[in-house]
């Protein structure tokens, strides 16, 4: 085993995977057996894959063709230093999910735990092999395996018709998705038949077939992200499947949608345009805009997180979109920073959703409550769940020194970097640009003090609260292992950067690995110009915090005393008086009130049972998802007709199909 | 890092603690001259501090840990940031760890820190306030970043230090863009620092109250400590605008002696923009909550203006 190349361990890893699937098979209802044996198992499976993908990232190219798929056709399968990224992103990101899952599946909660084990590991695989792929169909096989084994998981409750619907959904938009890419892999091989990555590489297409496949990519991988106005499938998919899953949805599968962009854009595509880039960045951002916006305005937990990893999505769509600018003049340097801040945030935002989904999970489980509007005050209760979903909120915001203000960092810094471009009109819109981001990621804190302050703090808004148990230990190991990732990323930025190097390097030739010269500080282009050291920073914090709380104490006292809260001086409060999710969130409801579809019910004041109700609901769905569907009832309708259900007339259609087609044929 | 530089650096944070709340007392005695009242003293602000230390701390039976830990977090967040923030002198060995993003990512920390120790107690003012304050924060930080990234396009830097070097440095003339955005980042920081067209540092009006509903349920060495970190707030964001805008009298690395005319200088300044702050306060009104975000829309869109001049008239 010793002489193994890495792609022989990720296959290795693949087919642990769909082993364990199959195991869940076999073992339908043993509910210990999956729990405790398989989904650790599984876990190790990421563990082994993390490792193998980042000892792979800095090695050569490794190619692998797998006997199976078509005669003519069979797996072509590469690992480059792009696809052992995205790896060690599902590895590590699913290691910690799969130790959570082994926690908290339960007994006679909707499908049964062995079939829930067989479609968590086939999609893990899928996800993995989508990443792996060199040629069209197995990465179309790969893509569709994904989908429908992610459609399975999300309608695991499916006794709920809301579940069934959203899964329906999903299932819709994911096929309109595959369809684009599909396409797209037709423009790219340019009539060559030549179906392989390899092949589409060596092609030269003019600027328009490009520019098609470049569309149809963002199209396609638009739909799987929750790109703007692709959207609708995600907030309603994402908080309907079982936490986990919708840990590894929103960190990881919406990855593998940034992974195929990267791929046929910088990769794949031989040429850059410049609009494309302006395209995907004005599309990103309007993308994050509209999840954060919506995000402040959930009172459903799982609803909102759904809704920040909109937001985020829309961030990475926006850093590539920069890098596609920069790489289409030619400043590969700038590229590389584009896109390292890119694929930084794609690290760091797989760890902080999957973080914060699980988190949820487990308050779901201790309380059986998924609206905010019945939380509250859990931190007394779940301690440990309270502390790393801070982390994990904290994360989320951009606040220093943990690893989303990195990649935030990193965007900035890339943003300001474009005065330099040779275009006039791009390099005064960018600037722009760069306080829209920092707009977003200014809300994102909001977003996020909300759902913490809701969910955490405060006083129990139920009574059955008080009840509320911690999370068990396999539930807490994997979160706090997704924890420290969003510490140790932050932490050491230098060390993730070297290690995205060889990424950029594929992608665009250049990397930024040699700027980080010294561990502890991150200097992208040189020190003068910006620097950032967070383990300084912290130690700063840490510092003058640690200075001030031994001065208290040795200059004065630590006398302390529990009162009755204050509240100036109101003689008697309930949980009622605090602020509720939809109260928190009122101010932004105000302030974008265009973004909305309000449906407001206000009382009169000679109601017996005054009930105030806001139903907040999305413009797209309504002005353009509804009557696209009315339209597309109407057509089936019209083309209903031709359906007699007698076989007369079918034979009559074939006749005349026969006769039509003999015309067609040169004589 | 250097001996001198060590020193500067700790210089720079002593200052800084012994400084802030002696601003804050030249700010309120200026206030009180003219409200023609006779206003209690230049060191009212130590006496205060003195007294809370003494007290006793008397904290909410539902209180979590969070909510003891977040005042030592937030005076941790202030003191670091003016250790940042060129006070005295460009040679500080802190300043590569934090550039003008991770500056105001610090602001942006402490704030969370506040409204989430806010809504910890579950009382009505606490979530009202805290709800208030990040709302002012995310319209605030974008204007505030616009403000930076505007100096630094300028400095081609966003490190606090090269900015100011590069500020000191250029040549005496009026630069239309940093016009615009010294407008827009004063208003920010009136804004930032709860002074009052947004917000009243005196009022306990349960209504109108932002920072003050914040810190309603602290007590003793607690709101001692979010006392001294708002006036340290108010010190740094001084001193972001001293040393954006008018940074002369700053000592730079190279030349130590400079240090000695540095105190002076910057006392100088603080004392003309600490009373320009009290005629603002006293000539103004406070405005409703809901028009802030028309307020700092303004600013936002000033500090644009002011980059967009820049890419226009390269200046």
């Amino acid at each position: 085993m010793l002489d193994w190349l890495a792609i022989d361990w990720v296959l290795l890893v693949i087919a642990i995977w769909l082993g364990v699937g199959l195991a869940g098979l076999f073992a339908l209802r043993r509910f210990s057996f999956v729990a405790r044996i398989l989904f650790p198992l599984g876990s190790m499976g990421g563990l082994i894959l993390a490792a193998t993908a980042a000892f792979a990232i800095a090695d050569d190219v490794q190619v692998a063709i797998l006997p199976l798929g078509l005669p003519q056709l069979p797996f072509h399968l590469r690992l480059d230093a792009l696809a052992a990224f995205f790896l060690f992103i599902i590895g590590a990101a699913s290691a910690g999910i799969s130790a959570f899952a082994a926690g908290y599946f339960r007994k006679g909660e909707g499908t049964p735990p062995g079939l829930l084990c067989l479609e968590y590991h086939f999609f893990l695989a899928a996800m993995a092999l989508v990443v792996l792929a060199d040629d069209a169909y197995a990465f179309m096989v790969a893509w569709e395996t994904m989908a429908l084994a992610s459609f399975f998981l999300v309608t695991a409750n499916h006794k709920v018709p809301e579940i069934r619907q959203a899964g329906f959904l999903y299932l819709l938009i994911a096929h309109v998705g595959a369809l684009a890419i599909l396409l797209c892999f037709g423009v790219l091989q340019a009539n060559s038949g030549n179906y392989s990555f390899a092949g589409m590489r060596a092609q030269t297409l003019s600027p328009f077939w490009a520019s098609a496949a470049f569309l149809l990519a963002t199209l396609g991988f638009g739909a799987k992200a929750g790109m703007l106005p692709l959207h609708v499938w995600l907030p309603e998919a994402h908080p309907a499947a079982p936490s986990p899953v919708s840990a590894l949805m929103s960190g990881v599968m919406l990855k593998t949608a940034i992974y195929g962009l990267l791929r046929v854009c910088f990769d794949l595509l031989h040429m850059q345009l410049w609009w494309w880039g302006v395209a995907l960045l004005s599309l990103g951002l309007a993308t994050a805009l509209f999840g954060v916006v919506f995000a402040t305005a959930q009172s459903d937990m799982k609803r909102l997180l759904a809704y920040s990893s909109i937001e985020n999505i829309g961030l990475l769509l926006a850093a590539i979109g920069l890098g596609l600018i920069f790489k289409a003049y030619g400043m590969a340097i700038l590229a590389a920073l584009a896109l390292t801040a890119c694929l930084y945030h794609v690290a760091s935002h797989a760890f902080f959703k999957s973080l914060l989904f699980l988190g949820t999970g487990a308050v779901l489980h201790a309380t059986n409550e998924r609206s905010l509007g019945h939380l509250g005050g859990l931190m007394r209760y779940m301690p440990w769940v309270a502390w790393l979903m801070l982390i994990g909120a904290l994360t989320s915001s951009g606040l220093p020194p943990f690893s989303g203000f990195v990649s935030e960092w990193l965007l900035l810094q890339s943003f300001l970097f474009t005065p330099g471009l040779p275009d006039p009109f791009l390099n005064m819109l960018i600037p722009i640009v760069a306080a829209a981001i920092a707009l977003i990621a200014a809300l994102a804190a909001y977003a996020m003090v909300k759902f913490f302050g809701v969910i955490f703090l405060g006083q129990p808004r139920e009574e059955k609260l008080r009840d509320a148990h911690d999370a068990d230990f396999l539930e807490k190991l994997g979160m706090i292992w997704l924890a420290a990732w969003c510490i140790g990323l932050g932490l050491f930025p230098t060390l993730m950067i070297r290690f995205i190097d060889p990424v950029t390097r594929v992608l665009v030739g250049h990397g930024l690995g040699a700027s980080a010269t010294h561990w502890w500080l991150l200097a992208p282009t040189s020190i003068e110009r910006a620097s950032y050291g967070p383990l300084f920073f912290l130690l700063g914090v840490f510092a003058c915090l640690s200075l001030a709380y031994l001065l208290v104490r040795l200059l004065y006292h630590g006398r302390l005393r529990r009162a009755a809260p204050w509240d100036c001086g109101h003689p008697w409060q309930t949980e009622r008086m605090q602020d509720t999710a939809e109260g928190f969130g009122q101010p932004i409801r105000q302030i974008f009130e265009p973004f909305f579809r309000l449906e407001r019910h206000l009382p009169l004041p000679s109601d017996k049972q005054p009930v105030y109700r806001v139903v907040v609901s999305d413009h797209f769905w309504h002005r353009l998802y509804l009557p696209l569907a009315r339209l597309v009832e109407r057509l089936a309708r019209q083309i209903g007709r031709l359906q007699q259900g007698r076989i007369a007339i079918y034979l009559l259609y074939s006749f005349l199909t026969l006769l039509f087609m003999l015309m067609l044929v040169p004589r | 890092m250097t001996i001198s530089g060590t020193l500067s650096q700790l210089l720079a944070i002593f200052t800084a603690l012994v400084v802030a709340p002696l601003l804050l007392g030249w700010v309120n005695q200026c206030r009180a001259w003219l409200q023609n009242r006779s206003g209690p003293g230049l060191f009212q602000p130590y006496r205060m501090l003195n007294k809370l230390f003494n007290k006793e701390s008397v904290v909410a039976e539902t209180a979590s840990p969070l909510f003891r830990i977040a005042p030592y977090v937030v005076f941790g967040c202030m003191l670091l940031s003016c250790g940042i923030v060129p006070t005295l002198s460009t040679d500080l060995p802190l300043s590569p760890a934090a550039d003008a993003i991770a500056l105001v990512g610090l602001f942006a920390m402490a704030r969370v820190f506040i409204s989430l120790a806010a809504m910890d107690i579950g009382t009505a003012f606490g979530s009202l306030g805290a709800r208030r304050e990040m709302l002012i924060g995310f319209l605030a930080e974008p204007a505030l970043l616009m403000v930076l990234f505007t100096s630094s396009l300028i400095s081609q830097s966003t490190a606090l230090t090269g900015i100011v070097e590069h500020m000191v440095h250029k040549d005496l003339a009026i630069y239309p863009s940093l016009a615009f955005a010294g407008i827009a980042f004063s208003m920010v920081s009136f804004a930032e620092n709860a002074r009052v067209p947004i917000d009243n540092p005196t009022t306990h009006l349960e209504l109108t109250m932002i920072h003050e509903a914040l810190i309603l349920e602290y007590s003793g060495r607690h709101l001692a400590l979010l006392e001294w970190a708002a006036a340290l707030k108010l010190f740094a964001y001084s001193c972001i605008g001293l040393a954006l805008f008018l940074p002369w009298g700053i000592a730079e690395a190279q030349d130590p002696m400079t240090l000695l005319f540095a105190l002076p200088a910057m006392l100088i300044k603080l004392a003309i923009g600490g009373a320009l702050l009290a005629l603002i306060e006293t000539l103004s009104a406070k405005m409703r909550i809901f028009r802030v975000p028309e307020f700092l829309a303004t600013a936002f869109l000033l500090a644009v203006i002011g980059m967009l001049v820049h890419f226009l008239l390269g200046a």
